[in-house]
């Protein structure tokens, strides 16, 4: 069942089914994802997570911070978790042995939503396997990785989501580096390509944008994959109160385009169409070195012997938001 | 409705096909696995069944044998039964999610078929991988045959469903000598297995959406400890429900199973302690070797966790020498059986000539001849009433002789 939602006011306030008093950093982002995401349904929902700082900082016995069934296993097996869960539900509700509370919502047409988060290290890295695995299998749930594009949790080691020249515990700047060598890794498309039947890019500053892309992917029947930009402010470094204003520099820079990609497929997995949407376009497009320049991360890059490095990031930047333009016109 | 199978009074299986027939009676709600050799015809089993609609559950093939114990935590978790099958390196790879299954106190039933572990790389049994698991939580059973797999298999969901007991459940047999060998096997008729087995009850369930509940959290030095403890005397306790279902079992079958197997050890001066298919050859041996007059006994364990550290040190207290064999290079110290045995022994007050044979690496055979060879040896070490060989040896090792203390 879709929930209706009508103003940020009343978002915010309803169904507060994840405790924003943990043990997160005041102004991370991972809080305002999971809380939108949850909020995007009134539909029991099912959650299983990664260890990552979401992990550590809402589940610490004796307290925990899920009004929700929740479950962590390890690192690198959200997403099979999530599946697992999913598999039983379906078993359970095949065989008529669900328990009677699930049983009157299903009948009321409320289906629990299952979802795993996972951070980036849990998702591009050591997860992907059992991600690649969930989504080939195509069980119906919703992975959410939340991409603060480093290892946050065991103090900002670098991941594959970590992007050219950024200082991390482990791509240290220094004297002869500028941090990070490599751009990150294309998780939308890679996943899009898993044949997906919904795969979207969100921030958690535009939250319509979210809300509708979560909303969507809920009504989608099959594994479903939304990559958050979430900005970490004591990995990327900046201020707490700045968390929403560097998302939408990431976002109006183009460095984290929102868009989605829809393959219309059947239960096989076989794909009849693949359609890309732009799903927010900057009216004015800011410079990278604008979004690079709100994070100290990136403040040796400012240096002018890395200055090339900032013309690298724009270079990069332009040519994945041409290409997402090039597909979403040829309907692709 | 899965379909009724019908079965023989008297079945030819070898012990992947029984395991998996207990594994179809058992009504498994989710089943993820990954194939491995020897274990792999379980699952291949388990698949035509479900093919032929024998299966009611949903079978999860899934990307690694890491991912089929995640699958199987979060289903039980869920509040389903699950259970899966491994040997050797996918149990390696089980390894981190096995803690977490006994810490999470889920009652998964996972089959064993035991082999070695690489490098070298060896698809043959021995017990590397069931020894690897032994601090893991789990209660561990172990089976010399295919009826004897198929018996703790279906006693397994009942152990570790127990509500006093709430803990995942190994059932080992041996690589190929038990997994690919024919034999007789009695089963139950399908409606008596569901009965014996009965309902799965769901403890904590994720399903139920009007009771949300959060699992696997974190604690630190404050409670974790606590949480072990608990954890490890509940598994010490669970000797009274796998008692109390052994003797189930045999009211329904006749078939009679003890925490400690023993054979002709009431009047044994010399005992070979060992696990798995060996404990067949060591009959026969002990055997032959009472016919030239030497008390030979056979001992061994059917729960291997929890450890019946008082009926090993009872059901040896009268013997003078014993021969412990642990099939899993023991890496730097003697074998597991070896030190456990010797414990209990010395916590009893008695202190009877112990040796330790390492053998059957990787799939070597072991002859019942190597057997006798060991109960002679024992027999001058009772005789003389101290050690005359090394303390610990390989039987059946090729090359100059391999000894140590
Ligand atoms: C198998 C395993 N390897 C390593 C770790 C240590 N570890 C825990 S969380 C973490 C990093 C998490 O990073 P990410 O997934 O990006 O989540 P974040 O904390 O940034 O939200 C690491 C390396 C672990 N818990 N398990
Ligand atoms: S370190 Fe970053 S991701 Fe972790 S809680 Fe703090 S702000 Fe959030
Ligand atoms: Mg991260």
């Amino acid at each position: 069942m879709v929930k209706k939602i009508k103003n940020l006011k009343e978002f915010s306030l309803s169904n507060d089914r994840f405790e924003g008093a943990n043990l997160m950093c005041p102004g991370c982002s991972h809080n305002i994802i999971v809380r939108e995401v949850l909020n995007a349904t009134n539909d029991p929902v099912i959650v299983a997570t990664a260890t990552g700082c979401l992990e550590v900082c809402t589940a610490v016995y004796p307290k925990t911070s899920w009004d929700v069934s929740w479950i962590h296993i390890g690192f690198e097996n959200a997403a099979v978790a999530a599946a697992t869960v999913s598999a039983a539900y379906e078993v359970m509700k095949r065989k008529g042995k669900l328990p009677p509370a699930t049983q009157k919502m299903v009948d009321e047409g409320r289906e629990p939503k299952i979802v795993a988060f996972a951070g980036d290290g849990g998702t591009y890295d050591i997860g992907f396997q059992s991600l690649s695995g969930a989504f080939e299998r195509g069980h119906n749930f919703m992975y959410v990785c939340l991409d603060n594009e480093v290892y946050a949790n065991t103090g900002g080691q670098r991941s594959s989501s970590t992007p050219i020249g950024a200082s991390t515990t482990t791509s240290p700047a220094g004297k002869v580096s500028y941090g990070e060598k490599m751009m990150k890794k294309s998780m939308v498309e890679i996943m899009a390509d898993h044949g997906a039947p919904y795969v979207a890019q969100v921030s958690p500053s535009k939250w319509k944008d979210l809300v509708k892309k979560v909303q969507k992917g809920f009504e989608v029947n099959g594994p479903v994959y939304i990559n958050a930009q979430s900005a970490c402010t004591t990995e990327w470094k900046h201020a707490p109160e700045d968390t929403i204003e560097v998302s939408d520099l990431g976002v109006d820079s183009c460095v984290w385009p929102l868009y989605e990609i829809i393959n219309e497929r059947d239960e096989h997995g076989i794909i009849y169409n693949t359609k890309l949407n732009i799903t927010y376009r900057p009216k004015n497009k800011i410079p990278v070195e604008e979004y690079l320049a709100a994070q100290p991360r990136f403040r040796h890059l400012f240096k002018p012997e890395n200055r090339h490095i900032i013309d690298l990031w724009q270079k990069a930047v332009d040519t994945k938001w041409e290409y997402l333009q090039k597909r979403e016109e040829a309907g692709v | 409705m899965a379909k009724k199978y019908e079965l023989n009074e008297l079945e030819v299986w070898d012990g992947n096909m029984a395991a998996a027939q207990a594994l179809r009676q058992a009504d498994v709600d989710v089943l993820a696995a990954y194939p491995i050799t020897p274990s792999t015809p379980i699952v291949q089993n388990y698949s035509k069944f479900l093919a032929d609609g024998y299966v009611d559950g949903d079978f999860i093939m899934v990307e690694s044998e890491h991912s089929a114990m995640s699958g199987c935590v979060a289903a039980s978790a869920a509040g389903v039964r699950a259970a899966t099958a491994t040997s050797s390196q996918g149990f390696a790879l089980m390894v981190e999610v096995l803690y977490q299954a006994s810490g999470m106190r889920l009652p998964i039933v996972l089959t064993v078929v035991n082999r070695a572990l690489a490098a070298p790389l060896n698809v043959n049994g021995d017990h590397s991988d069931m020894y690897l698991g032994r601090d893991s939580g789990w209660i561990q059973l172990c089976s010399y045959n295919p009826q004897e797999a198929y018996d703790l298999t279906l006693m397994a969901f009942k152990i570790g469903e127990d509500l006093n007991v709430r803990l995942p459940v190994m059932v080992h047999q041996d690589g190929f000598i038990c997994s690919h060998t024919a034999q007789n096997v009695y089963p139950l008729q399908d409606e008596e297995a569901a009965k014996f087995i009965g309902e799965f009850k769901p403890v904590n369930t994720m399903l139920d959406v009007a009771n949300p509940v959060t699992h696997g959290v974190q604690t630190e030095e404050d409670w974790h400890f606590e949480h072990k403890a608990r954890q490890h005397n509940d598994l010490m306790n669970s000797f009274s429900t796998i008692k109390k279902v052994f003797d189930e079992f045999k009211d329904l079958t006749g078939r009679e199973y003890d925490f400690v197997y023993k054979y002709k050890m009431d009047d044994a001066d010399v005992a070979i302690f060992a696990l798995g298919t060996t404990v067949e050859s060591a009959r026969i041996a002990a055997d032959q070797m009472r016919e030239q007059g030497i008390k030979a006994g056979v001992i061994s364990l059917r729960v291997f966790r929890p450890f019946p550290f008082n009926e090993v040190a009872e059901a040896l207290k009268d013997v003078k020498a014993v021969a412990t064999l642990d099939r899993s290079a023991p890496g730097g110290t003697f074998g597991a059986l070896y030190n456990e045995v010797s414990a209990a022994l010395l916590a009893h007050g008695k202190n009877p000539v112990m040796l330790n044979y390492i053998y059957g690496l990787g799939g070597r055979d072991t002859t019942i001849d190597m057997l006798k060879e060991v109960y002679k040896e024992l027999d001058e070490c009772a005789k003389a009433g101290e050690a005359k060989y090394p303390l610990q040896q390989f039987l059946g090792l090729r090359g100059p002789k391999l000894a140590f203390y």
